[in-house]
């Protein structure tokens, strides 16, 4: 393939794909059996011209490829309050990833697709949060994959032996230990992100192990921690202990080595959702914006479930994937929220693409990950708070908090 | 990524992710988490001590290549494989690129001007 007899975009694949292996440092590659590819979202020129020079040079995906977010929501074209030329490009460079073969999934939350990979599966993910999850939710195995290497990986079915992808580099060097968190606070969705967050400043790229969360759960949940984790730091896996697959016990997470341990307080979690917000003083809201990384199906009908039916008296936004859309739409969860006047949002975020418009000012969230990005990339002050805090604020158009949520016990 | 490079040195103290943290079209720093927020990093001997965060970060190396915005060359306390993806392809795409490499921190503060040699097995920088 390197030589060129698979033609020259699989060449141009494969040198990348050899390159990286020295930067890396590994000496052999491997299999993959998937990729998930996040070069479909457009930055500037150089993303979309790389993208096109394959196209042109006749490359073909090899192995299952799903795409990442886009700068557009190509389902509903009339939110978009950007440029043209800008949206131009920004198609064409998603429509080149297509005809590359790779399938229009448009989420950043492939785990949500009815097909991913199992435990010891080695795949090609790029997307913080999908690296994130894949490793540590899933137990596959993917490297920190970014733009460039995931549709190279994908064209030569290729990855270097490195990073996650081998047993050592898997097992944690870090343990978190939850220590005296209230009850009302372990049951609440607002506990992962920012607990998320904070693992990302103290692990940077370690492999954290974390001890006490409750034993119920859900993906969701670890989806948030795991996307706050990976905006703050680059933490590419963790082991939840007790929940996550490699993580049966403490001493299979570490393998048994001694680690260095940080607590986890109610005052720590308190202050780390503090830094993570950036609109002081003041409480009127311009918007609240939902769904990063991309709402699964449970979390559209609890939003549902929450409306009631009522309007919110500032905008509402959420994100979620196509297919997570078609199936809400057949469960008749989409219409429960088109009927309270929910923006729903799909194939992009509303970080990434100009939508918000005049809704610029204060927004609320629940994503640790939205509210990481949020002020650099579209100039809004965050405000952080559980979903139900989210909707009750977007009922009255300025912050509501619940405050018995971050007392201590 | 081999190369030569010169240019005063910007030191900062924590990493910082190219994507939502640089903006490509300036060289502006526009992390509002970071301590060198409002800074530019373009021509600059960008000295950090990690990468980090999200995997857009290749896309947006290479776009400020090609844009002229980049830093003259990025000094790394530990390896980055995404950053120095994007000093790959912009190299592939372009023909020019900038030495991204690891060495341990030099005793420099920003402002200091530096020369960076990088080969395929070793590193000079002054």
């Amino acid at each position: 393939m390197f030589a060129g007899e698979d033609g020259e975009a699989a060449a141009f694949a494969m040198r990348i794909v050899v390159e990286m292996a020295g930067v890396v440092g590994a000496d052999r590659l491997i299999d993959v059996t998937a990729a998930h590819v996040d070069g479909c979202l457009y930055h500037g020129i150089a993303g979309l011209e790389f993208a096109e020079r394959l196209v042109t040079a006749g490359a073909r995906v090899r192995v299952p490829t799903t795409l990442n977010v886009g700068y557009l929501d190509l389902l509903h074209p009339e939110r978009y309050r950007g440029d043209k030329p800008t949206a131009a490009n920004a198609r064409r460079q998603m429509d080149a990833y297509v005809e590359m073969g790779c399938r229009p999934t448009w989420t950043c939350a492939p785990y949500q697709l009815a097909e991913r990979p199992g435990l010891g599966e080695h795949v090609a993910w790029a997307e913080s949060n999908a690296i994130v999850f894949c490793n540590s939710v899933l137990g596959a195995r993917t490297a920190r994959y970014g733009d460039f290497i995931d549709i190279a990986a994908a064209i030569t079915g290729r990855v270097p032996l490195a990073g996650l992808h081998r047993d050592e580099e898997r097992r944690a060097s870090l343990l978190i230990r939850l220590e005296g968190i209230p009850e009302r606070l372990l049951a609440s969705d607002a506990l992962f992100p920012v607990l998320g967050h904070l693992i990302g400043r103290e692990a940077g790229s370690a492999v954290p192990a974390i001890v006490g969360l409750p034993a119920d759960t859900s993906e969701d949940r670890l989806k948030a921690l795991g996307a706050a984790a990976s905006s703050s730091g680059s933490v590419a896996m963790f082991h939840a202990v007790g929940l996550t697959p490699e993580a049966p016990t403490l001493e299979a997470a570490t393998g048994g080595a001694a680690v260095p341990e940080i607590a986890v307080t109610a005052a720590s979690l308190r202050a780390a959702r503090d830094e993570l917000e950036t609109a002081k003083g003041g409480d009127r809201l311009s918007a609240v914006c939902v769904g990063t990384p991309h709402a699964s199906l449970s979390q559209l009908e609890r939003l549902a479930e929450l409306l009631g039916g009522e309007q919110p008296s500032v905008a509402l936004w959420v994100n979620t994937g196509r297919e997570i859309l078609a199936e809400a739409d057949l469960r008749g969860v989409s219409g429960a929220l088109e009927r309270a006047g929910v923006r729903i949002v799909t194939d992009t975020c509303t970080y990434l693409s100009p939508m918000l418009g005049a809704a610029k000012g204060r927004v609320m969230t629940d994503s640790g990950k939205w509210a990481w990005y949020g002020p650099a990339n579209i100039g809004v002050k965050v405000v952080f708070g559980s979903l139900e805090e989210c909707v009750r604020s977007a009922f009255e158009g300025r912050i509501v908090r619940d405050p018995a949520l971050w007392a201590d016990a | 990524m081999a190369g030569d490079a010169q240019g005063p040195a910007l030191v900062l103290d924590e990493p910082l992710s190219f994507w939502g943290g640089v903006d490509p079209a300036t060289g502006d720093i526009i992390d509002v988490h970071h301590p060198q927020c409002d800074a530019n990093v373009a021509g600059c001997v960008l000295v950090m001590p990690s990468g980090r965060g999200s995997s857009s970060s290749s896309s947006v190396l290479a776009e400020a290549i090609r844009a002229g915005t980049a830093p003259a060359a990025i000094v790394l306390g530990e390896p980055d494989p995404i950053l120095a993806l994007g000093a790959i392809v912009a190299r592939e795409l372009y023909g020019r690129t900038i030495p991204v490499v690891v060495a341990p921190m030099p005793a420099v503060r920003t402002g200091d001007v530096l020369t960076v040699r990088a080969r395929a097995d070793a590193v000079r920088i002054d």
